[in-house]
């Protein structure tokens, strides 16, 4: 066997590979994550681990109103990223019947809050919205419509990019079948996009449940979205209350995400080639 | 049997306004011409081929069909009526491409029934078209499958099902059995060929690169080449016919030879060797002779031999060089390279006891009936 071919796919050089992973990856990706975990159940960390383990800190939780800040956040990203993919879907759709031009000019226009600091969106959002007739400060529409914006372009780049992979044989071999454009649509574009949109929600809901700087700009007092009462609960010292809001905002994420990964349809197993 | 006989009554009963007509149709993108001013009419009933190589303009031409390209000028008529400016789903048309393109999220019933369901078929119809088509393609006993659970040749059978429930009046079949191979193909071939005997009403216009295809299906072949229309003919009047040498290479094989008129029936290939050709009026200047590798003997011709004489008239002996020996099986292909030029003649003779060695000198030779000369072009 040749030296340079060993060199990467020899047995040793595996091992090597993986080693580097674990120690260059894992600290930066898992540990932290790891550690919120840890310290939700810490009595206090004063050495390099948690000086004793408890559950008060989710007991605290369970009696405040965490739970109000938990559903407000579902509420927010589940209208957020239901609004987004709506809207990223139809403009996907639309936009494949536009000149290249016009197209890359709607794609510019979604990225754009993606690209602007979501601080700065969130101000914007609260001086464009601050005077009538468009008088929305102070309401819970804003974090609502703030979120959708932010995410949108997410779901109209991935819905996009599944536009541009779907074989134009089948819409033109249902077209020829008598099927008309709305018939296409529904019984054979969104079922065989239906993978690529149940990722976009998933990811839409994700980034929307972890959203704080703009919202920071616009929440109203009875609308706290969980990562508002995380940055407050570290901000007056509270750690490890912090930590136990983080656990339960992280835990949530993941089930829904789960959850939504499971919704698949039988398009969804691509066809032997 | 009784069933079968059935099915292909009912649907047969279901088929009307067949034929197609292309009406001085261009098609362009931008400056780009892929159809140039086309012009053919497919009766009703019949299989039309549409050959050439890629880029010839053969789909675009199908695609015109079926309205998902829009002519710059002239109009597309389905069985009489111009459907030029309708959707693709208001045609009435049955389509079977490459790719299947069968509905990946549903079963092979539901692929079926799609193109009844969107032409608002009635409900209680739809079962007995589905079970009708299948069986016509032989894919009954297969309607509970998904296409992922079916072999290549079983997915084209179901697209060919799926594009026949709807008794189409016309068939566009766009390479369908390009992604099979060549066992496969051969009994699509022969199923399809099945079809066309069953269906007599059903029109088909079938886009191909595979001459053998068109050659076995085709009542007529239109060879294209460069976005025109190059010929258009059945495919033995292409093959003992051509009109250019493109169509020459393209139905069948061909000796291509570089020639010049030599008086009413002759011409002469470069340094001055003389051939006797099919008589056709005669002609000047530049021509291209078409020798079709079967018609050429290897040796003397068997009767009176020498070169061309009065005595016998008919008959072409060259002598030359074996620059190529390639055996067939059932055959030998002898390439002969003939002096002073150098030009080339391909033999194909039954497979020889004793083939020539390379190098060795030997005589071909081919009726002049079967020296076809053709317009100037496309020589090697």
């Amino acid at each position: 066997m040749p030296a340079p071919y060993s060199l990467v796919h020899g047995r040793g050089a595996r091992w090597a590979l993986r080693a580097l992973f674990l120690v260059l990856f894992l600290p930066l990706f898992a540990l932290p994550l790891l550690v919120i975990a840890a310290a939700s159940f810490a009595t206090g960390w004063s050495g390099a681990l948690p000086n004793g383990a408890t559950t008060a800190h989710y007991a605290d939780l369970a009696r405040g109103d965490s739970a109000d800040a938990l559903l407000v956040s579902l509420l927010t990203a589940a209208a957020a990223s239901g609004l987004a993919l709506l809207t990223g879907t139809w403009a996907a759709l639309a936009a494949q019947a536009l000149p290249r031009r016009v197209r890359r000019a709607v794609n510019a226009l979604f990225v754009l809050p993606v690209a602007v600091p979501s601080v700065v969106v969130g101000l914007a959002f609260l001086v464009a919205f601050s005077e009538p007739p468009l008088l929305l400060n102070g309401t819970r529409e804003i974090v609502v419509i703030a979120h959708t914006v932010l995410v949108t372009a997410f779901a109209h780049q991935s819905v996009t990019a599944a536009l541009a992979r779907l074989d134009p044989a089948y819409e033109q071999s249902a077209a020829s079948l008598g099927a008309s454009p709305a018939r296409v649509l529904w019984q054979v574009k969104l079922p065989l996009l239906l993978p690529s949109l149940t990722a976009a929600a998933g990811l839409c809901f994700a980034l929307s449940m972890g959203e704080l700087s703009a919202t920071m700009m616009l929440y109203p007092p009875d609308w706290l979205p969980l990562p508002v009462r995380i940055h407050a609960a570290t901000d007056r010292g509270a750690l490890f209350t912090g930590a136990a809001l983080a656990v339960v905002l992280m835990a949530t994420t993941l089930a829904v995400l789960l959850a939504v990964s499971r919704i698949r349809s039988k398009a969804s197993y691509r066809q032997p080639s | 049997m009784n069933v079968r006989a059935a099915n292909v009554r009912a649907m047969n009963g279901g088929i009307r306004n067949g034929g197609i007509r292309f009406d001085g149709v261009t098609v362009a993108y931008d400056a780009t011409v892929v159809l140039d001013d086309f012009d053919l009419t497919v009766e009703p009933g019949e299989v039309m081929a549409l050959l050439g190589p890629s880029g010839s303009g053969k789909t675009t031409a199908l695609r015109a069909v079926a309205g998902f390209v829009r002519p710059r000028t002239g109009r597309v008529l389905i069985g009489g009526q111009d459907v030029t400016a309708l959707p693709p789903h208001r045609r009435g048309i049955g389509m079977v491409v490459q790719q299947y393109a069968l509905f990946p999220h549903m079963r092979v019933e539901a692929n079926v029934a799609f193109g009844l369901k969107a032409r608002k078929v009635p409900r209680g119809e739809i079962a007995g078209r589905v079970a009708e088509a299948l069986e016509m393609t032989g894919m009954d006993g297969f309607a509970e499958r998904y296409p992922r659970e079916l072999s290549g040749g079983q997915q084209q059978r179901v697209a060919i099902a799926r594009a026949l429930a709807v008794r189409p009046g016309v068939l566009l079949l766009d390479e369908p059995l390009s992604a099979l191979d060549a066992r496969l193909r051969a009994g699509m071939l022969t199923e399809l060929a099945r079809l066309h005997r069953e269906l007599p009403g059903l029109s088909m216009l079938y886009v191909t690169h595979d001459q053998s295809e068109a050659l076995t299906l085709a009542d007529r072949i239109a060879v294209m080449d460069r976005a025109r229309l190059r010929d258009c003919g059945t495919p033995q009047s292409l093959y003992r016919a051509p009109g250019s040498a493109f169509t020459a290479s393209f139905v069948g094989s061909a000796n291509l030879l570089a020639a010049r008129w030599c008086g009413e029936d002759a011409v002469e290939l470069d340094g001055g060797v003389r051939i006797r050709v099919r008589g056709s009026g005669g002609g000047e200047g530049e021509a291209t002779l078409c020798i079709r590798p079967h018609l050429i003997g290897l040796g003397e011709p068997p009767g009176p031999s020498g070169p061309p004489s009065p005595d016998v008239p008919d008959m072409n002996v060259l002598h030359g060089a074996v620059t190529g020996l390639q055996w067939r099986g059932a055959s030998h292909r002898v390439t002969v390279s003939l002096p002073p030029s150098g030009a080339e003649l391909t033999a194909e003779v039954r497979e020889l006891s004793s083939p020539p060695a390379l190098g060795e000198k030997v005589s071909v030779h081919f009726a002049a009936a079967d020296a076809v000369v053709l317009p100037p072009g496309g020589t090697p």
